[in-house]
């Protein structure tokens, strides 16, 4: 076997699973004394283009409160076909099924390199992706034919089944009847009053779903289910976008000093009613795309005074945002109706302002659903990211998913304290469940209604051995992830993964760089970030996977020069020089620092002359890498290109390490880097710091 | 026997509290005795005509009779009053009245009670005969003073000269004299139909249970005696010989002819001048008519002679002597009263009695006696009858008052001359009467008309006298083509010139002062500055010089142009927008009024309301269709489709659009008429069968308040709103509670809904027109709040059917469509000192005592205003009223009507009674009693109703009239149509429904009388009964009497009761009648439910067409046509509107009621 570092890079590789420690403390003592907690992060769809579906579905512990899946740490009698829970110890007959299992004709399930599998659910209807277009309609009409023309573009990426829903928002919330002839109908809703599922469904002569849908055995697919509002592509393409190009600005007038009426809570709400009562537990995306704030009705996080501005943090803290609240409650509650019926809500927020992503985040947070924060739909930042929504992995699907759940058993030694990320608890208790929560706790299961391949949940456990019975050595603990999900094709699957610890040693050697930087980072500080931004960074945040998430706290530094390749830089003020091209990424930024003089050479033209060729190709380098991660990376990021002394030059000072500032005077004046005009502390002092604290006996 | 009878003829009485009919059926005989002298009095003449026709006879005299009696009086008397010096005058002309007396020959009253009971039976056929007596008699009376019929200025002028005077007042003025004199209580009970000859009409059959008891009665013994003098007697002898009493043919001689062919018109012209050649020969008369004698002490000899003798007239009048005697010993003889006593049947006595009278008035008595045998009184056929049937007693309807008769005079005498309106305190021509306005400074009558021309200076003697002051106001009424609208004045951006207290404006009651420098407001006295843009020097007589340029100093109805001070918010409105809200539910697609709707519009919108005809009118249209939900569609002329928005979130209604929804029709039509081809088709297959309302009406404010605009929302709607929303409604439709106290929950609103909503509404100017195609109860009482508040209109068509109904529907949602209106209205009625406005009734709502606020006011809306006295009103003055109404036209334009009305005061209760207007009272009374029935049970309402009226009539009788037997029945000439119109609204379906009427049928009529005009609520209560024969000609045949009677098995009748046409045909119609009319000479062949004629090619037809169509013309509402074949179940419906007659549901004959009447007059006087 390879070393442990490979083991570990292999098991993110293969599972999508990284532990915090790969090394069992043995009893609760220990663990707690290991301060950093024992925890996974876990990518539940990892992609895995090597790994085939499985056309058969997993094998299950028969102990009721264990059902743990068969897998290839399990304990097999090929003999008496019977195989031991690894979990709970009970051991099970095999199924009939597998009357010819032995030792060399072993089921995938049991073969280690299928420590993470996938089963393809083969009773149930197939069910049709529905996605339900939101648009807010108060904005300038170059933003919203920039919308409308993104919304046509995405149905074409639909699959012609996915059926299509339309609301429309401004002073009032049209639902669209799709597909209609002659005279286009729409139900109208006033958008200040919120309205439960059972209200919805008779205001729009919704029929309830049959209870047979519900239940049904492995039958041939339905006649899919649809309505007047919800209907195939396919069949209300052209009607769609007709409808979407005759769209017009909200016509209600607005008075000057005011801001347009805009009704996006009770929107979201009949949104969600709308799926609620239609698509109760099948996947479904709300895309709600808005130009500006909530301001009437549930929801509203800033009334239509312009002179009122919206919340900032120092209103928040000054307990001075009196919309807050009440409009955070109201999101707060839809988020647990959609995610209670599986349903995604995306939000892709543009504008210039705030847009009250602080009070909705928990609608994107809960439900598994994207945040796109831009400054306007004209932007290539919303509009390339919408498109990449739609991406497809080289089999053709989707690369999201939708209404997944997330179990996870645990061997007795250790309990599960809980979940943080995209995720919903689905409260169900169990042995397994430690009592200590950490993040969303007190169960072992979880929904994530929205998944894609990067989907990250951090997952923290519990010791639970006293210090007098530690665990025998060589024992392994094992955790088995258990994600069923509802495929793009509409494929109820079911991905399981099952992994173990080792004992091994892990350098925390970056620790405290890290935790420098996180201190600095916008998931900490709020300084210089609007709430909605801190929101919006907060929520990649809590879903991106370690090396993502590790670029957003530390962002990466590249330098460019003449004078050798390109080559990683400390994230420090010093690595600011005049002769080097800087290229930072943030995760949701890409930065290009042209130094001094090089800033200058550019001005002057250089590159365009044949015989500074290489200079072109210097300035071009860093671009090319750059186009790399904005392709690849969703959202996509801002792309910036500045210089020194560039007003935006202000993102990458705000990110260095000021070990350079009009402060040390050791620094002042010399070559070597640039300083920052900063109070803050450096690095270096931090370091002191910590390692004062860390000898010192007191505290 | 009799007394059974008498039960029986009770019973229809049942209804009326103070009935006790059991109580005295000998006092009954008294009356019924005085009647007849009452009836003596009246026209012998008359006597003349009956003989001629038999059957008509009849019917001429008791109409004749009793009219005539009365008219002549009044008139002479009328005029007086109009100019002081008459007083005299007119007591003198009351004097000349003698003539009257003959008239009164009142003998026809006898006979005609005998003959009617005869001719009852006889006549159904000859019911035209009937008529033409009746003009006759009037005339002759009326004429011998009228005849001249000078128009009222000459008789201003003429007063002094007090003998012609006389003639003309004839209907006009001299109203009080107008006694009517009459009949029995008793009587009604008895007639059975006794000329089984003519048995076609069964209603007449009632009676005939008493007939045979009445015949062994002893009764019939005491009345030949008493009576036996001959009355009944000569009446046949009259008719079958026709030589009848000399006297009486010679005043009539021209008439009867002309009566008898059936043409009542023309008898009344000749006999009209009769009688003006006979008033210096009688002056006996008058004592009938008590109004006179008040007024005029100066004839001595005649009041001595009236003082005297009640029977003076005996003296006077040749013929009736013979009356008299008969009359007389009725009366006072002990032996009458003997024989009632003995006979409990009053039928017995009474009849005898009245027969006796009707002889009496008879020229000849001699031939009278000779026929004292009962059974010879009919009808020459009637003789032939068995006497049994005969026996029956009963008061000849031709002897009581005849609506007929009345319209007919009013229509002879004052539609030649224009009606002029500068003199002050004069009565109008009738609302039946084709007549020219002249504006001399008094608002016109089609503009306003007035309960009473002269009111008491005092609230004591309005009190006394009980007559209700009230008046009628239409503010934007159409006028005919040849009377001009009101002049539009313009007083600049100061705006309309007003009194600075009280505010009342600009008008020919202002003073001008100080040589033109200021005026004294003539409603308050103050004296207000006159601003220098208006001044003008004053002429020698203190008149402007400038005043008959002004239509504001010079004329009775204006227009002021409204400055921004008077508009809402201080801002100029914007032009009105038409609203049209179609059920979409399963009913109403299924009957096929969204259909028709839907393409009536496509049309209609072409015909929206402007001022300027050349122009396009500025009316913007929103369309919304709903059933339990509602559907907005925008109609943005930029689309090329139209979009429909629902609205489904009904429980707080808004509007989902705004550009869009409101447009402009030319500018929108192709969208417009996409979306009205495809509302059909979308909703075909519909399954959706609850509906909302409330919302609906919501939704239409809401919209106009976006659009800041006033406006009218059409409703077509077709179910009780059971859908959860705001204002659902239950059904709570219960017959059991018809009859009981709570019967008026029934006219209450479910909810307080509706009436906060109506507030919403009028405060933006939103009008709610309500269309109704029920099928089963829709609560009308509730549905109705909001357009009745509004000042909008609800019309019904219940089992609304695309074939039977379209047209009804169509001409109604054309002319209120297109009907000129006005937005946002307020009504504000100033009165001078003394008197003002203490109740409104009408569509409107309310919420001080003083502003009637209108969101819509269309030009059939009427208000009705009563008026109390808050101190004494001085002769000098008179009293004035202003009614100004502040509205916004169909182009946007902010105006002020103005309508000023003057009338005299008076301190003599005799003028007030002379110059009054039963048409006009009715019409308060029955908007009075409908709208108290959400308050108070219905019997009280009725109880109330008759005792008012019987205080009226008593109370005339106690100061008016000549002193007389308490016996007799002494109505004044203005309100001798009291009794039967009275009765007509006791009838009515609202105030005694018959088991068929639903309740949402009352609240309908309930709410629809509320805004009537008088014309209106005149046809409505007393239809128009047209016999058609020989329609050539451009007038229309005379109308007969609203009663089975009249009706001829061999004729074709059409009734128009003002919302319905009836066709009725006998069932022995000639041929020749039929292939005219329906293009089919079998009577069986005629198809009942057809709803039009065919279009023959024959000067009949088309004429009868003509007459059809100018009698729509004429009703703000589309009156379906319904063809009712004798016999035919249709037949009961139709002869519910035969309102003379004892009605299906309980309602007391017209002769029934008035026995009533009197019988509570009595009560009141003793």
């Amino acid at each position: 076997m390879a070393t442990f570092p490979e083991f570990i890079a292999q098991n993110e590789e293969r599972d999508g699973v990284r532990f915090s420690w790969n090394v069992w403390p043995s009893s609760r003592l220990e663990a707690t004394r290991m301060v950093v907690p024992v925890a996974s992060l876990i990518t539940p769809l990892k992609e895995r283009p090597d790994l085939p579906p499985i056309q058969y579905e997993p094998v299950l512990c028969s102990r009721v409160t264990c059902r743990a899946v068969l897998n290839p740490l399990c304990q097999v009698d090929y003999r008496a076909k019977l195989w031991a829970c690894n979990f709970c110890y009970q051991r099970n007959q095999f199924p009939p099924t597998y009357a010819g299992i032995s030792d060399v004709n072993q089921p995938a399930e049991l073969l280690p390199q299928f420590s993470t599998i996938e089963y393809v659910v083969q009773r149930g209807p197939l069910m049709p992706l529905v996605f339900l277009y939101v648009v807010d309609t108060c904005m300038e009409d170059e933003d919203l034919q920039a919308l409308k023309e993104s919304l046509q573009m995405s149905l074409s990426l639909l699959p012609p089944t996915a059926l299509v829903g339309l609301i429309t928002f401004g002073r009032m919330i049209q639902v669209h009847e799709l597909g209609c002839e002659g005279i286009s109908k729409s139900y109208v809703f006033r958008g200040t009053k919120d309205l439960n599922a059972k209200q919805l469904q008779e205001m729009l002569g919704l029929t309830k779903p049959t209870a047979a849908q519900a239940g049904r055995g492995p039958q041939a697919p339905q006649a899919p289910l649809s309505n007047r509002f919800l209907q195939p592509v396919q069949k209300i393409d052209m009607n769609l976008t007709d409808l979407l190009g005759e769209l017009q600005r909200d016509p209600w007038p607005v008075t000057q000093g005011k801001r347009p009426l805009r009704s996006l809570g009770s929107a979201m709400s009949i949104a969600v009613g709308l799926l609620e009562c239609t698509f109760p537990n099948t996947g479904a995306r709300i895309m709600t795309f808005i130009g500006g704030p909530a301001t009437q009705g549930p929801g509203m996080v800033v009334g239509d005074e312009l002179k009122a501005p919206i919340r900032s943090w120092h209103d928040i803290e000054k307990d001075n945002a009196k919309f807050m609240k009440k409009g955070t409650k109201h999101y707060e509650a839809l988020a647990s109706r959609a995610s209670t019926n599986g349903h995604i809500i995306d939000i892709y927020a543009c504008a210039l302002d705030q847009t009250g992503l602080l009070e909705m985040k928990c609608c994107s947070n809960h439900t598994g659903g994207y945040m796109v924060m831009a400054d306007s739909f004209t932007t290539s930042l919303f509009k390339q990211t919408f498109q990449r929504v739609f991406t497809k992995d080289v089999s053709g699907a989707f690369k999201m998913a939708f209404a997944g759940t997330l179990e996870i058993k645990t061997s007795r030694e250790i309990k599960i304290s809980g979940a943080i990320g995209p995720c919903v608890s689905l409260n169900a208790k169990g042995p397994c469940v430690s009592e200590n929560e950490i993040g969303t706790g007190g169960t072992s299961q979880w929904k994530i209604c929205g998944l894609d391949h990067n989907t990250t949940l951090a997952v923290y456990f519990e010791v639970v051995n006293q210090h007098n019975a530690p665990i025998p050595q060589g024992g392994r603990g094992a955790v088995q992830y258990v994600t069923q999900y509802q495929h793009s094709s509409g494929q109820k699957r079911i991905r399981v993964t099952t992994t173990y610890f080792l004992k091994a040693h892990y350098s925390f050697s970056f620790v405290p760089q890290f935790m420098f930087h996180l201190r600095r980072s916008p998931f900490l500080q709020v300084f210089n970030n609007s709430p909605d931004e801190s929101s919006y960074y907060r929520h990649q945040f809590m879903r991106q996977d370690l090396t993502q998430s590790l670029i957003m706290i530390q962002p990466i530094l590249y330098a460019y020069s003449f004078n050798g390749p390109p080559e990683p830089v400390l994230l420090d003020s010093s690595s600011i020089l005049p002769d080097r091209i800087l290229l930072m990424d943030t995760f949701f930024q890409i930065l290009i620092y042209h130094g001094e003089t090089v800033s200058q050479w550019r001005k002057a033209g250089y590159q365009e002359l044949p015989e500074y060729e290489n200079f072109r190709h210097l300035l071009q380098a860093p671009v090319d890498d750059a186009q790399e991660i904005l392709h690849s990376r969703f959202p996509m990021p801002r792309y910036i290109d500045t210089e020194h002394g560039g007003s935006q030059a202000r993102f990458l000072l705000s990110k260095v390490n000021p070990s350079q500032t009009h402060n040390n005077m050791y620094a002042w004046g010399q070559e070597s880097g640039a300083p920052i005009l900063t109070d803050d502390v450096s690095l270096q002092v931090f370091m002191d710091h910590l390692k004062k604290l860390a000898v010192s006996s007191a505290a | 026997m009799v007394s059974a009878s008498c039960l029986s003829g009770y019973s229809t009485y049942a209804s009326f509290p103070s009935k006790a009919v059991p109580a005295n059926p000998v006092s009954d005989l008294p009356s019924s005795l005085d009647l007849g002298n009452c009836f003596l009095l009246a026209p012998p003449t008359y006597m003349g005509p009956p003989p001629v026709s038999t059957n008509q006879a009849y019917s001429q005299y008791a109409q004749g009779d009793i009219q005539n009696g009365p008219p002549p009086m009044d008139h002479s008397m009328a005029q007086p009053p109009v100019c002081q010096p008459y007083s005299h005058g007119a007591m003198n002309l009351s004097g000349p009245h003698p003539s009257y007396p003959q008239q009164y020959g009142v003998q026809p009253s006898m006979q005609q009670m005998t003959n009617q009971m005869s001719g009852m039976q006889v006549g159904s056929g000859p019911l035209t005969s009937a008529g033409p007596g009746y003009a006759p008699s009037l005339q002759s009376v009326l004429p011998t003073p009228l005849q001249p019929l000078p128009p009222i200025h000459k008789l201003l002028t003429q007063c002094l000269v007090p003998p012609p005077s006389l003639p003309l007042p004839v209907s006009l003025q001299p109203p009080n004299l107008t006694m009517m004199a009459l009949l029995p209580l008793n009587n009604n009970l008895s007639p059975p139909p006794p000329p089984p000859p003519s048995q076609p009409f069964p209603s007449s059959s009632p009676y005939s249970g008493p007939p045979p008891s009445s015949q062994p009665r002893a009764p019939a013994v005491s009345r030949q005696q008493s009576f036996p003098p001959g009355p009944p007697p000569p009446v046949q002898q009259t008719f079958p010989n026709s030589a009848p009493p000399p006297v009486s043919q010679a005043l009539y001689s021209g008439p009867p002819p002309s009566s008898q062919p059936g043409p009542f018109p023309p008898t009344f012209a000749s006999p009209a001048q009769y009688p003006a050649a006979q008033p210096p020969s009688q002056p006996g008369p008058p004592h009938f008519h008590s109004g006179p004698p008040p007024q005029c002490p100066m004839p001595p000899p005649s009041m001595s002679q009236q003082q005297a003798n009640p029977l003076p007239p005996g003296p006077m009048q040749q013929p009736p002597q013979p009356g008299m005697h008969g009359g007389y010993p009725t009366q006072q003889n002990g032996a009458f009263g003997q024989p009632r006593g003995p006979q409990p049947g009053y039928a017995g006595p009474q009849y005898p009695g009245q027969q006796n009278y009707g002889a009496v008035p008879a020229p000849t008595p001699a031939p009278t006696q000779k026929r004292l045998d009962p059974d010879s009184i009919p009808s020459p056929q009637a003789s032939e009858l068995p006497a049994v049937q005969k026996f029956r007693h009963r008061i000849d309807p031709d002897a009581i008052p005849s609506p007929i008769q009345v319209i007919e005079d009013d229509r002879a005498n004052k539609s030649s001359e224009p009606f002029t309106t500068g003199v002050k305190g004069q009565t109008p021509p009738l609302v039946t009467t084709n007549f020219q306005v002249k504006d001399q400074g008094n608002a016109s009558p089609r503009f306003v008309r007035c309960t009473a021309y002269n009111i008491p200076c005092t609230a004591d003697m309005a009190k006394q006298s009980q007559v209700p002051l009230a008046a009628v106001i239409k503010p934007l009424a159409m006028l005919p083509p040849d009377e001009t609208r009101p002049y539009m004045v313009d007083h600049g951006e100061a705006g309309p010139i007003r009194c600075n207290r009280c505010k009342a404006y600009m008008c020919p009651y202002m003073q001008f002062i100080e040589g033109g420098r200021r005026f004294q407001c003539g409603f308050c006295s103050c004296v207000t500055d006159v601003p220098p843009h208006y001044f003008q020097h004053l002429d020698h007589t203190g008149k402007r010089v400038d005043c008959c340029d002004r239509p504001e100093l010079s004329l009775g109805s204006y227009e002021f142009v409204a400055t921004v001070d008077y508009c809402k918010n201080n801002k100029l409105p914007q032009p009105p927008s038409f609203i049209f809200f179609i059920d979409v539910s399963y009913n109403a697609v299924k009957s096929g009024m969204v259909n028709i709707v839907c393409q009536e519009l496509k049309t209609l919108l072409d015909y929206l309301p402007r001022e300027n005809p050349e122009a396009d009118s500025v009316v913007r249209v929103g369309f919304v269709t709903y059933n339990k939900v509602l559907h907005f569609y925008n109609v943005k002329s930029s689309l090329a489709q139209p979009q429909m928005m629902v609205v489904s979130d009904v429980s707080d209604m808004f509007l989902p659009l705004l550009d869009g929804f409101l447009v402009n029709v030319n500018d929108s039509r192709m969208v417009i008429e996409s979306l009205l081809d495809q509302i059909p088709e979308m909703f075909a297959d519909t399954r959706e069968t609850e509906t909302v309302f409330g919302p609906v009406i919501q939704a239409g404010l809401e919209a106009l308040k976006a659009a800041d605009c006033a406006g009218k929302l059409f409703l077509f709607h077709s179910s009780l709103p059971i859908a959860e929303a705001p204002g659902k409604l239950k059904n709570r439709e219960d017959k059991k509670l018809v009859g009981t106290d709570k019967e008026k929950s029934l006219f209450q609103p479910q909810s307080g809904f509706y009436s906060n909503l109506s507030k919403e509404c009028v405060a933006q100017g939103c009008c709610v027109d309500l269309f109704l195609f029920p099928n089963q109860y829709v609560d009308v009482a509730t549905l109705g709040v909001v357009p009745v508040s509004t000042g909008g209109s609800v019309y019904k068509y219940t089992y609304f059917q695309a074939e039977m109904d379209r047209e009804r529907f169509l001409n109604d949602l054309r002319r209120d469509v297109q009907k000129p209106m006005g937005f946002d209205a307020v009504m504000r009625v100033r009165t001078s000192t003394g008197i003002r406005a203490t109740d409104f009734f009408g569509s409107f709502f309310m919420s001080n005592t003083t502003d009637v606020e209108l969101a819509g006011l269309d030009c059939d809306k009427t208000v009705t205003v009563e008026f109390r006295h808050d101190d004494k009103l001085s002769e000098d003055t008179g009293a004035l009223m202003q009614c100004a109404v502040l509205y916004t036209s169909c182009s946007g334009q902010r105006r002020l009507r103005v309508h000023n009305m003057a009338v005299n005061c008076c301190s003599q209760l005799a003028d007030l009674y002379r110059n009054c207007e039963t048409d006009t009272i009715i019409n308060f009374f029955s908007k009075y009693a409908y709208r108290s029935l959400l308050n108070t049970p219905t019997k009280t309402v009725r109880d109330t109703l008759v005792n008012q009226c019987a205080q009226i009539l008593a109370c005339y009788r106690k100061n008016c009239a000549s002193p007389s037997s308490a016996g007799q029945l002494i109505l004044p000439e203005c309100m001798k149509l009291l009794p039967v119109y009275l009765n007509c609204v006791l009838k009515s379906d609202v105030l005694q429904p018959g088991a068929d009427v639903s309740v949402d049928d009352r609240a309908y009529l309930r709410q629809l009388l509320s805004c009537m005009d008088v014309s209106e609520s005149h046809v409505f209560f007393y239809p128009r009964l047209l016999p058609l024969v020989k329609l050539d000609g451009g007038s229309l045949p005379m109308a007969v009497r609203n009663s089975e009677e009249r009706l001829s098995k061999g004729g074709v009748y059409l009734l128009e009761t003002g919302l319905y046409l009836f066709l009725w045909v006998g069932a022995n119609a000639q041929q020749e009648l039929l292939s005219n009319i329906f293009g089919t000479p079998t009577f069986s062949q005629i198809d009942p439910n057809m709803t039009s004629l065919p279009e023959l090619d024959n000067p009949f037809s088309q004429r009868l067409r003509e007459i059809i169509d100018s009698f729509r013309s004429q009703r703000s509402r589309y009156m379906k046509l319904m063809v009712v074949k004798q016999e035919d179940k249709a037949e009961l419906i139709f002869k519910h509107f035969l309102c003379e007659d004892k009605s299906a549901s309980g309602g007391a004959s017209y002769v029934d009621f008035l026995c009533h009447m009197h019988k509570e007059i009595r009560q009141l006087l003793s």
